[in-house]
C-alpha cells in the first residue's frame, strides 16, 4: 500500500534504536532462560553444583500425582479467577463505556489505582479485611453472624486472585466495548431488542476478540500467581509458583524447579496458541 | 380532521444550555413522505432520534397514533429507523440482518423466512442472502438497512440522511426508488436531509429547520414560491433579497422602497408592522434584456409605479451550465443580482456578455414579501 521504505531498511537508525533493547533482552531474558532450560535437564551434585547430563528425570517427576494435582489446581484456580473476573468485570466495563466522558476518566482512574500500590501492601490490606478480627467479620458480628473463616483457605486465594487480576480484564474489556459502533446497539434497540438481548446478540459477538484476549491476559498471570496463594492461602492452597519457589529455596533442587517452570511456560504458550487459533478461526469464518 | 399519525407538541431538546431542538410543533399524516430539511447541525437528527425513542425530549411530548410516547423505549415503538451509517450488523449475513427484528419478536421461522425474502425483493437484494456486510457496497448495505427496518412493518419509517453516503449517480437512482418503495409499502416515511433538491424531489411535505427551530412546513412548491422568511427563501434555492420599507400597502398592491430599487407586488402584505421588509426574487423570475443608448425599455405590467420592477445593470459574470446560464448582474449602487436564463435555443445570437449593459425586469407576481 505505502510506497515508503519499511522502517527496518533504514539500517543506521534501526540499529541505534533496537540494539540496546535487543542486548537487554538477550542478556537478561534469553540467556537466563536458556540456563534454566539447561538446568531442567540436570541433577544436583552436593549443595551448589548442578550436573547438566541431559536427564529427563525432572520431567518424569512432574508426572507424580502430587505435582499433577498442583498443576490441575493452578489451572482450575486461574480459570475460576478469570471467569469470576469476567462476571464482575463485564458489567463494570459496560458501565464505564456508557458513562459520560468526565465520569469515564474518574472510573478508569479508580480501576487503575490499585496498580500504583504495591501488590504486597494490597495483599496485607486484604488480610486485614478478611481475617477473623477483620472488617468483614466485624460487620458480620454486628448482625449476629460469623465469625467466618475467610482467610488462609482456598476461598481467600480465589477472592484475592479476583481482586488482584480484575483490572487486567476490565481494561481490555473496556477498550473492546468502547470501540463498538454505538449505532449498532441503537439499531438493535430500534429493531425491538431490549438491553440485555442487545448485549448478547450484538455487544458480545462483536467484542468477542477483545473479550478473549482480555481473558487470556487475566488467565496467564493468575496461573503463575505466587504471592496471593502464599499469603492468603492455607496449607492446601499452593499453586504451581509456590511449588517452584520451594524447589529453588528450601528444597534446593534447582533442576526440578527449572523443569516445573518450563512446564508452566509451555502451558502459557498453549493458552496463547489456543486463543490465537480461535481468533484466526473467527476471522476465517467472517470471510 | 383525523388525528395525525405523528404529533409533536412543543418539543425541546437541550444538551446542557444548548437547545438542539427548540419548541417544535409538527403533525405528520398517515402515509406521508415527510422530509425534515435544514443545514448540518440544525437538530434534524436529534428530532428524528426523539421519534425513535433514542433521545428523550427535555420538554414537550410526542404522540404516535394518538399515544403519548413518553417513557416508551425504542424497542416498544411502532417506528423503525434507517441510520445514517446504516448500522448493519457486521457479524450477521444479509438474511440474518433483515430477519433480526422478526427473530427478536418471536416470529416463526417459516413466516420469518418468507417476510425476509419479500423485504429483500422489495429492495432488490435477492440472491445476497448469505453475504456478509463487508462483501457489500455502500448502496447495498443501505438496502439491507432499509429492508431490515421495513420487514417489521412499522407505522413510521425514519430515515436519517439516507442518500448522503452514496455517490451522485446512485443518489439520483435511489431518490426515485425510495419514493417507489414508499408508494408500495404505504408506510409513513420521515426523512432527514440537508440536501434541498433531495427533499423537494422526494417529499410530499417538508419541514425546514434552522438552529433547532422549525421555520416552515409546506409542500415543496409552496416552500419555494411562498417562503415564510429569509432563511427559508435562501436555503431553498437561490434568491435575490431587496431590503426596504413598505411605502404602499393596500389590499391589491404593495410597493417596497429598497436602496436603489423599487419592488411592486400585486397583493397586499399581511402582518406588516411598518418595519423592515424584504422582497425575495428568484433568479429565474427575472427577465434580462439589452440596454442601449436611446433604446426602448422593456415593457412592464399595466399600473406599475414609475421605475418599479426594473433595474439597469451590467453583466459582471456568468456561468454557463448547459441547460441554463447564471448571470451575475451589477445594478445601481453595486447591488449584485443573480439571473437565471434557460438556454432554450442553440447558438443564440444575441446572448449577454461580460460588461454588457442590461435591463432587469420582473412581473408584480414574482416577488415574495418577507417580514423576517
Ligand atoms: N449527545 C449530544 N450531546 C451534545 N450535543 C449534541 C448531542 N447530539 C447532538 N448534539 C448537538 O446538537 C446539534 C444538532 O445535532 P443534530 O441533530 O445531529 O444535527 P443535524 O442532524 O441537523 O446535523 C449539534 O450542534 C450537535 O452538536
Ligand atoms: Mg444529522
Amino acid at each position: 500500500m505505502s510506497t515508503e521504505q519499511p522502517w527496518s531498511r533504514a539500517k543506521g537508525p534501526f540499529a541505534a534504536v533496537f540494539t540496546a533493547p535487543a542486548l537487554w533482552l538477550l542478556f537478561f531474558f534469553l540467556v537466563p532462560l536458556a540456563i534454566i532450560w539447561a538446568y531442567s535437564f540436570g541433577t544436583t551434585q552436593g549443595l551448589t553444583d548442578i550436573d547438566i547430563n541431559g536427564t529427563f528425570s525432572n520431567y518424569v517427576r512432574i508426572a507424580d500425582p502430587v505435582y499433577i494435582e498442583v498443576f490441575v489446581k493452578s489451572l482450575w484456580y486461574a480459570a475460576l479467577t478469570t471467569f469470576l473476573c469476567l462476571v464482575v468485570g463485564f458489567p463494570v466495563a459496560l458501565a464505564i463505556t456508557f458513562s459520560s466522558d468526565r465520569q469515564k476518566v474518574w472510573l478508569l482512574l479508580l480501576i487503575m489505582l490499585p496498580f500504583w500500590t504495591n501488590l504486597l501492601v494490597r495483599t496485607y490490606a486484604l488480610m486485614a479485611v478478611l481475617r477473623t478480627e477483620g472488617f468483614v467479620n466485624d460487620m458480620l458480628g454486628w448482625v449476629g453472624l460469623g465469625p467466618w473463616p475467610l482467610l488462609h483457605n482456598n476461598f481467600a486465594v480465589v477472592f484475592g486472585l479476583v481482586y488482584v487480576n480484575l483490572p487486567f480484564l476490565v481494561l481490555p474489556l473496556y477498550s473492546a466495548l468502547d470501540r463498538l459502533d454505538r449505532s449498532l446497539l441503537e439499531a438493535s434497540l430500534d429493531l425491538g431488542a431490549g438491553h440485555i438481548r442487545t448485549i448478547f446478540e450484538v455487544v458480545v459477538p462483536l467484542a468477542l476478540p477483545g473479550i478473549l484476549s482480555g481473558l487470556l491476559i487475566t488467565f496467564i498471570p493468575a496461573l503463575g500467581s505466587y504471592l496471593t496463594p502464599d499469603l492468603l492461602g492455607g496449607p492446601d492452597s499452593q499453586m504451581i509458583a509456590n511449588v517452584i519457589e520451594r524447589q529453588f529455596k528450601r528444597a534446593n533442587d534447582w533442576p526440578f524447579g527449572s523443569a516445573l517452570s518450563f512446564i508452566l511456560m509451555y502451558l502459557t504458550f498453549f493458552a496463547i496458541a489456543a486463543q490465537g487459533l480461535v481468533a484466526k478461526r473467527r476471522k476465517g469464518l467472517e470471510q | 380532521m383525523a388525528e395525525p399519525l405523528i404529533r409533536i407538541e412543543g418539543v425541546c431538546k437541550r444538551f446542557g444550555d444548548f437547545a438542539a431542538v427548540d419548541n417544535v410543533d409538527l403533525a405528520i399524516e398517515e402515509g406521508e413522505f415527510f422530509a425534515l430539511l435544514g443545514p448540518s447541525g440544525c437538530g434534524k437528527t436529534t428530532l428524528l432520534r426523539m421519534l425513535a425513542g433514542l433521545e428523550v425530549p427535555t420538554e414537550g411530548r410526542i404522540l404516535i397514533d394518538g399515544k403519548d410516547m413518553e417513557g416508551i423505549p425504542p424497542n416498544k415503538r411502532p417506528v423503525n429507523m434507517v441510520f445514517q451509517s446504516y448500522a448493519v450488523f457486521p457479524h450477521m449475513t444479509v438474511e440474518q440482518n433483515v430477519g433480526y427484528g422478526l427473530r427478536i419478536d418471536g416470529v416463526a421461522k417459516d413466516e420469518r423466512a418468507q417476510r425476509v425474502q419479500e423485504a429483500l425483493g422489495l429492495v432488490k437484494l435477492d440472491g445476497f442472502e448469505k453475504r456478509k456486510p463487508d462483501q457489500l457496497s455502500g448502496g447495498q448495505r443501505q438496502r439491507v438497512a432499509l429492508a431490515r427496518a421495513l420487514v417489521k412493518r412499522p407505522r413510521v419509517l425514519l430515515l436519517d440522511e439516507p442518500l448522503s453516503a452514496l455517490d451522485a449517480k446512485l443518489r439520483e437512482a435511489m431518490r426515485s426508488e425510495l419514493a417507489i418503495i414508499q408508494d408500495k409499502v404505504g408506510v409513513t416515511f420521515v426523512m432527514v436531509t440537508h440536501d434541498q433538491d433531495e427533499a423537494l424531489a422526494m417529499a410530499c411535505r417538508c419541514g425546514v429547520m434552522n438552529k433547532g427551530v422549525l421555520q416552515q412546513v409546506a409542500t415543496p412548491s409552496d416552500l419555494y414560491e411562498y417562503p415564510a422568511n429569509r432563511f427559508v427563501a435562501d436555503f431553498i434555492g437561490s434568491v435575490n433579497l431587496f431590503e426596504g420599507k413598505l411605502v404602499i400597502d393596500e389590499t391589491s398592491q404593495a410597493l417596497i422602497e429598497a436602496d436603489g430599487a423599487r419592488v411592486w407586488v400585486d397583493h397586499g402584505v399581511t402582518g406588516a408592522t411598518g418595519g423592515t421588509v424584504w422582497a425575495a426574487l428568484r433568479p429565474e423570475k427575472i427577465e434580462l434584456s439589452h440596454r442601449e443608448e436611446g433604446g426602448h425599455r422593456p415593457p412592464v405590467a399595466a399600473g406599475t409605479p414609475e421605475g418599479a420592477n426594473m433595474l439597469a445593470g451590467t453583466v459582471r459574470h456568468y456561468s454557463y451550465l448547459g441547460s441554463e446560464t447564471v448571470y451575475e448582474i451589477e445594478a445601481a449602487g453595486g447591488r449584485m443580482i443573480k439571473v437565471l436564463r434557460s438556454n432554450v435555443r442553440r447558438y443564440e445570437d444575441r446572448g449577454f456578455d461580460y460588461d454588457q449593459p442590461v435591463w432587469l425586469s420582473w412581473s408584480p407576481q414574482s416577488p415574495a414579501v418577507l417580514l423576517s
